[in-house]
Order: C-alpha cells, then structure tokens, then sequence
C-alpha cells in the first residue's frame, strides 16, 4: 500500500513539472501554495529553510523539490518528488529535441518562443516576490535582499560570496 | 537535435554518466557553467555554438533545464539510454549530498545561530531569483505586448496567489495568439 501523502506529492509535482517555465524557480510560488498554505505540510519557516539549503547546496536549484519531499515523507518522499518533477519534462524534452532543428526558422517556433519569454519572466519575478515576502515583515531581511540585488546589477561578484555574506549576517543575529 | 556530421565518436553511456556526475557535484551557486566547461572546454563534446543552441531549447522548455539539457546531449549521443543516464549522473550526488545536509540542519535546527545563517541565506537568494528575473526581462522591456503578459503573469501568481494551472491556461494562449499575429 502505497502512502497517500506520497501519491499527493507525485501528482502535484507531475503536473509542476509540465508549468516549470524557466525551471525550477518558476514554481517556487505554486510550491509555497500548495505545500504551506493549502496543504500546511510545511510551515513558513521549513519553506524558507529548505529554500535557502537548496540554494546554498552544490547542484541545481530545483533541489528544493527533493527537499520539500523529504520534510513531507522522508526520503521516499525526497525521491517521489524529484521523479515527478523531472520525468515528465524529460520525456516532453526528448521528443521536442528531435523535431526542434527541422522548424529552427519556422514561424511557429518563433511564435511560441516569444509568447513563453514573458511568462517565464513573470513567473521568476513572482517567485522573487513571494520570496522576499517569506521572510516575514522583517526589514533587516528585506534590506540582505536589497543589497544582494544591487550587488547582483551592479558587480561580477560570485553569487556563492553573497549567499556566504547572508549567511554571516544571520549567524550573528541581524536577521 | 539532428546529428551533425563533427558529433564526436565514442561518446559512451558511461562516458555521459562520469561527465555530467562531474557536472552535478562541481555546480556550487548554478550548474549550467560547469555544464559549459565540461561539455564544451574539457571533453569537447560539443562546440560552442551547439551549446547555447541546445541550452535555448533547454531553457525554453519547461522542466528544470539543467535536467532538459542533459536529456538533450544524452539522446544525441547515445538515445534513449543516453537520455537517462545523463540527467541520473548529474543529479545523483547532489540529491545525496543535500538530504544528508538536510538531516545535519535538522540535528541543529534549535541553534539560533543556524536558524538565523538559514534566514540570511533565504533573505540573500531571495535576491537571486529577482536578479534574475529583471535580467531575463532585459530583451523584452521594450515591446509592450511582452511586458503587459509580463506584469499578468507576475500580478496573478505573486500578488493574487492564484493557481498557476488556471493563470497559464489563460494567459498562454492570449500570448501565442498575440504572438502569431504579429510574426514576421
């Protein structure tokens, strides 16, 4: 008998996985929605724990799947989630990968990748949003992700070294 | 991806395995470099410019694109069993590596020190995401059908909290539409 929390976390993340656009960042609100405030699987401040651990962990970002898996179910959980995730786009990639060089200068293909360029933008900015909102109404933690941005806009410092900084900044009780 | 006639010989299963495991456990603070550095400078599976056409692709696609890409060279070189032994040497290690630093945080997780480099750490990725965010919509700012799906999409899913299914559903057809009338 398979756990029906488990069944729950695939099917969310089965159909995440077709919406991703622009990876896993791009579902980061949906996640938020559906983990902590429907579902109360998570409460805000295991959300934002597991974000910042997925963020400052080597490998890619959408390890916060796995993560929010694991808090729900373990580690069967950890690994039903990041199945979900990855496969259905997986096999949807392959296939496109196949057709995508015959159409590279068809119109429809332009057409589509001009229609999805503003949705990924707007699903990013969300998740930067709701981000920054999880934090809580604290203004030292909205000022580390003000500075972070600036930082971002304006030098060519290493991402790592600003994460580092947040976390020296938190370690010592400013946020 | 059609195989064009440079595609180097020998590229084996395990040989997609090693390099993209290589790929997974090298990506501190985003992997997609080392994916570049790995497939492009070190073995030189593929040039340059058939890298940041398969990453457009992958990218484009939904799905996490570090995974959409190593399905992508995978099935060039070698299929099916490419195309899964690819992204499974690429997210092995780092899966592992982040549950057990998920189980150590948890062992801490009543230290307020942790709990406070946890909060700085989340306030200052925060700031990632935006920063990416305004990067992307940097070839778009200007035409205004693009930034108005845009400020949509953004108000609906941050500002509103409505589901992303029915959001999509609704603004991604109106953007194809806009967008097939205005081609060429």
């Amino acid at each position: 008998m398979i756990p029906p929390v488990l069944v729950e976390l695939a099917l969310q993340f089965l159909l995440l996985s077709l919406l991703s656009f622009g990876g896993a960042n791009a579902i980061i609100p949906e996640i938020h929605l559906r983990v902590v405030e429907i579902e109360g699987w998570l409460t805000e401040a295991d959300f934002s724990q597991m974000f910042a651990l997925s963020q400052a962990a080597p490998g890619p970002n959408v390890l916060i799947v796995s993560l929010v898996g694991w808090k729900v179910a373990g580690v069967a959980g950890a690994l039903v989630a990041m199945g979900a995730m990855c496969v259905p786009s997986s096999v949807l990639t392959y296939y496109v990968a196949r057709a995508w060089d015959r159409f590279r200068d068809a119109p429809l293909r332009i057409a589509i990748q001009r229609a999805l360029a503003p949705v990924t933008v707007g699903l990013i900015l969300a998740s930067g949003y709701v981000l920054t909102r999880t934090g809580g109404d604290a203004w030292p933690a909205y000022a580390i992700t003000g500075a972070t941005l600036v930082a971002l806009l304006t030098t060519r410092l290493h991402p790592l070294w600003l994460l580092a900084a947040g976390a020296a900044l938190g370690a010592i009780g400013f946020v | 991806m059609s195989e064009p006639p440079t595609t180097p010989q020998g590229v084996t299963a395990g040989a997609l395995f090693a390099g993209f495991l290589q790929v997974g456990i090298s990506g501190f603070g985003g992997v997609l470099p080392f994916a570049r550095r790995m497939l492009v400078e070190q073995r030189r599976w593929l040039t340059e410019q058939e890298f940041t056409e398969i990453l457009s692709l992958a990218q484009f696609l939904p799905g996490p694109n570090i995974v959409n890409l190593a399905v992508i060279v995978g099935r060039r070189f070698q299929g099916p069993l490419g195309a899964v032994v690819a992204p499974f040497g690429l997210m092995l290690l780092p899966q592992v590596v982040v549950l057990v630093l998920a189980a150590m945080l948890a062992e801490f997780a009543e230290v307020e020190a942790v709990r406070g480099a946890c909060r700085g750490i989340a306030a200052a990725a925060s700031g990632l995401v935006l920063a990416m965010a305004l990067r992307m919509a940097e070839p778009i700012r200007r035409i205004a059908w693009q930034v108005g799906i845009g400020v949509i999409v953004f108000a609906a899913i941050g500002l509103a909290r409505l589901p992303m299914l029915w959001v999509l559903a609704a603004v991604v057809p109106l953007a194809l539409a806009i967008a097939w009338r205005r081609r060429g």
